[in-house]
């Protein structure tokens, strides 16, 4: 997610699967070369079972997503139903196509409703709307386009699309400069999300481990 | 824009004006796009201690994540290479052969830290007033006399800052206020607390800069021992992703 000018620093990815969606993305905000928040939430809620991955300009799909999910409350409170998963897509590329002049977002929406289960819509910034079951967007999604492309299959569960979306967005924070921090992982099914922090390091143990080699090194401590 | 459109088939660069290099009077751009970012250089009562992350990247991608930018150049001189790799490696090369020379020479006479610092500044400042610059930060540590330490940063336009803290990159504007801050008054650091510096320093360059990775080696210059450490791995600490939610 980026604050000045550029293509949405970050990487977002949102997968189907059978009963529900995946979705991941990483944890920077960065401002060029500077990193302005290291732990960042891109995995916003619209509804209950709605959520959309956010990059590019922060403050811009920030303020999107509000609009959004106050029209989807609305929707919800008029009709006493939950919202569809297309209606929050439907609202994003409507704002997104009128400005697309002066915006700069691109949003994956994904979600489960009773009509038609889980879905990911991709809007990009041209404000065009594709329902696709597997999608990946911003500057890291470049980096693993080919491997989500290989290693997606229709029809997965749960646990294999979880760590097919947490090992995509690994390696892009390992190769994308503009992505990083940890990745954050979003279930969404019936009973709604799931989020959870993947952060495979243990603070604690890379600082032994580091002692340690450092005072091997080194020969103080 | 029909003579433009035959003039320029088979050259869609040209056409949609994508490169400055066919504008005239000026050349592509290849330097600077392979960069190096932080080097910190830290002097201790005993020695000096550089560091620099392993990452030279190309673009936004980080393409060679193994890469050791501090670079032993003789038994008393270390040096970090900032900015432009390629023109690290180059002035490497060059800086080799004059050790090289000096060998040959065999007349007990060696490269001095601050001799080496001076041939810097002269060769970057004769490239920055060709208009040819070498796009180069470098970091120079050493043993001067056999038993003073010397730390000096040269920048891509050829001004040398000899200081107890040098730097390059994103750590002349994270790290030298961090080490500044901990200077004791009256005395050098100990190694100890060089040491402690250099780890929360890469640490924190690895939170806030994004062209770096949290792999990065260190170099240790004293009296008797000239040599690269690492790679060490930044100690980096995720609990507060926990905390926000939202935004």
């Amino acid at each position: 997610m980026d604050n000045c000018d550029y293509f949405g620093g970050t990487t977002i990815i949102a997968v189907e699967f059978d009963g529900g969606v995946v979705m991941g993305a990483d944890s920077r905000t960065s401002c060029r070369t500077y990193v302005s928040n290291r732990s960042a939430d891109k995995l916003t809620r619209i509804t209950d079972h709605i959520y959309c991955c956010r990059s590019g300009s922060a403050s811009q799909t920030q303020t999107l997503a509000n609009t959004v999910a106050y029209a989807m409350n609305y929707y919800e409170c008029s009709m006493g139903e939950p919202a569809l998963v297309r209606d929050a897509a439907v609202h994003f590329r409507n704002k997104i196509y009128d400005s697309r002049q002066t915006m700069m977002a691109s949003i994956i929406v994904a979600g489960w409703d009773r009509r038609h289960g889980g879905q990911v819509y991709s809007v990009p910034i041209t404000g065009l709307m594709v329902h696709e079951p597997c999608a990946v967007a911003g500057s890291g999604a470049a980096y693993i386009q080919g491997f989500v492309t290989a290693h997606y299959r229709p029809g997965m569960q749960q646990a294999d699309t979880v760590e097919l979306v947490k090992n995509a967005v690994q390696l892009a924070i390992q190769h994308d400069c503009s992505s990083g921090g940890i990745v954050r992982l979003g279930v969404i099914n019936e009973y709604g999300m799931d989020a959870c922090v993947c952060c495979d390091k243990d603070p604690a143990m890379v600082k032994y481990a580091n002692t340690l080699l450092w005072n091997l090194e080194f020969g103080i401590w | 824009m029909a003579n433009d459109m035959l003039t320029s088939f088979g050259r869609p660069r040209r056409f949609y004006n994508l490169m400055s290099a066919d504008l005239p009077g000026t050349r592509f751009p290849a330097s600077g796009i392979t960069p190096g970012s932080s080097v910190l250089g830290i002097r201790f009562d005993g020695g000096i201690l550089v560091s620099a992350d392993t990452l030279v990247t190309y673009g936004n991608l980080a393409r060679y994540q193994n890469v050791d930018r501090v670079i032993k150049i003789s038994d008393s001189v270390l040096l970090g290479g900032g900015g432009d790799f390629a023109d690290i490696q180059s002035i490497v090369r060059t800086i080799d052969q004059k050790i090289i020379n000096d060998h040959c020479r065999d007349d007990g006479a060696s490269m001095k830290p601050m001799a080496l610092v001076n041939w810097l500044t002269r060769l970057l400042y004769g490239r920055r007033s060709l208009k040819q610059p070498l796009k180069a930060e470098i970091i120079v540590a050493g043993i001067e006399d056999g038993c003073r330490p010397y730390l000096s940063a040269v920048d891509a336009r050829g001004s040398p800052f000899e200081n107890y803290v040098a730097a390059s990159g994103f750590a002349r504007l994270i790290a030298v206020p961090l080490v500044r801050e901990r200077k004791p008054i009256d005395r050098d650091f100990s190694l100890k607390e060089a040491s402690t510096l250099i780890r929360d320093c890469m640490r924190i360059l690895y939170y806030r800069d994004t062209r770096s990775i949290a792999q990065y080696t260190v170099g240790i210059c004293t009296p008797d021992n000239c040599s690269i450490k690492g790679p060490f791995k930044a100690e980096e600490n995720w609990a507060i992703a926990d905390h926000v939610s939202g935004y």
